[in-house]
């Protein structure tokens, strides 16, 4: 195993997840495509923790990490029940307010 | 050897599993592959020695696909595996913006001169995460702590579909709450 192969894999989870986060109409299905690009960031820390210095601080980033990821699953989820509410539909074309 | 090819097993689960997300009708299937390619990834940092931060991200991830498939369900509103429809937009040019942001990448993760490795693991991981964020790294845990208290607080205000204005009014003064229902607690 080497860090250019993690790394490969890491790039492809994260592009996987952005074509999802750009492409999805359904709010959720945006929150899933930024959950993989997290995916793929969580791999890419551990890569560069794993195969480069081995000290704790990386832990430390890969906690911050996943507590970025809670946050963005928890407010996306908040989101979405007001826009569901408010709206009836859980769509981001439906939500461009403030859009440009 | 065998690690390098559990490793691209998981890799490729994990990366099939992260497709099958865009590509499957169901919604419910399109959260279980995603709790399937966040379970390939833990199995990855268990590889790396990472025991604790590979066996939260499982349990987290897993609980967190259990709540979005309710999510996703209770607010589609209909089937997609029964009724098919493109929800998509601006395909080509994401499709187009993803494979240049692999290929942008996959190139600095081929062609960067990567240092050689400083230092050794320490012999227990989690002991010594455990010192770092109650030690030297104590301001990460003293900023993501407030952190998470104001998303609790923020998600439910925007989530609460009636707080105490829309039923005392904008100024709190109104005399009775203006409720649905009568009865229930006073001020």
């Amino acid at each position: 195993m080497t860090l250019q192969l993690v790394l490969i894999a890491a790039a492809a989870l994260f592009c996987v997840g952005l074509y999802g986060a750009l492409s999805q109409q359904v709010v959720v299905m945006v929150m899933m495509g930024l959950e993989l690009m997290l995916n793929g960031v969580i791999l890419a820390v551990a890569a560069f923790w794993w195969f480069l210095t081995p000290v704790p601080d990386g832990q430390v980033l890969l906690l911050v990490v996943i507590t970025a990821m809670t946050v963005e699953m928890a407010m996306g989820f908040a989101v979405a029940t007001l826009l569901h509410r408010s709206r009836g539909s859980d769509m981001t074309d439906s939500a461009t307010d403030l859009a440009g | 050897m065998l690690s390098v090819i559990v490793f691209s097993a998981l890799a490729v689960i994990a990366l099939a599993s992260g497709i099958a997300v865009f590509r499957v009708d169901s919604m419910a299937r399109a959260t279980y592959a995603l709790a399937v390619s966040f379970v390939a990834v833990g199995v990855m940092l268990l590889m790396f020695d990472l025991d604790y931060i590979g066996v939260i991200t499982i349990l987290m991830m897993v609980m967190e696909m259990a709540i979005m498939a309710i999510y996703m369900i209770m607010f589609m509103g209909m089937n997609p595996a029964l009724m098919p429809m493109s929800m998509v937009h601006n395909k080509r040019w994401s499709a187009i913006l993803a494979v240049g942001t692999f290929l942008l990448l996959a190139g600095g993760a081929l062609l960067i001169p990567w240092a050689a490795r400083t230092g050794s693991p320490a012999a227990d991981l989690t002991a010594s995460l455990g010192e770092a964020i109650m030690g030297s790294k104590m301001l990460v845990m003293l900023t993501v702590s407030p952190i998470l208290f104001a998303t609790i607080v923020a998600a439910l205000v925007l989530a609460n579909p009636r707080g105490r204005y829309d039923r005392w009014g904008d100024e709190l003064n109104r005399p009775t709450p203006d409720d649905p229902q009568q009865g229930g607690l006073g001020r």
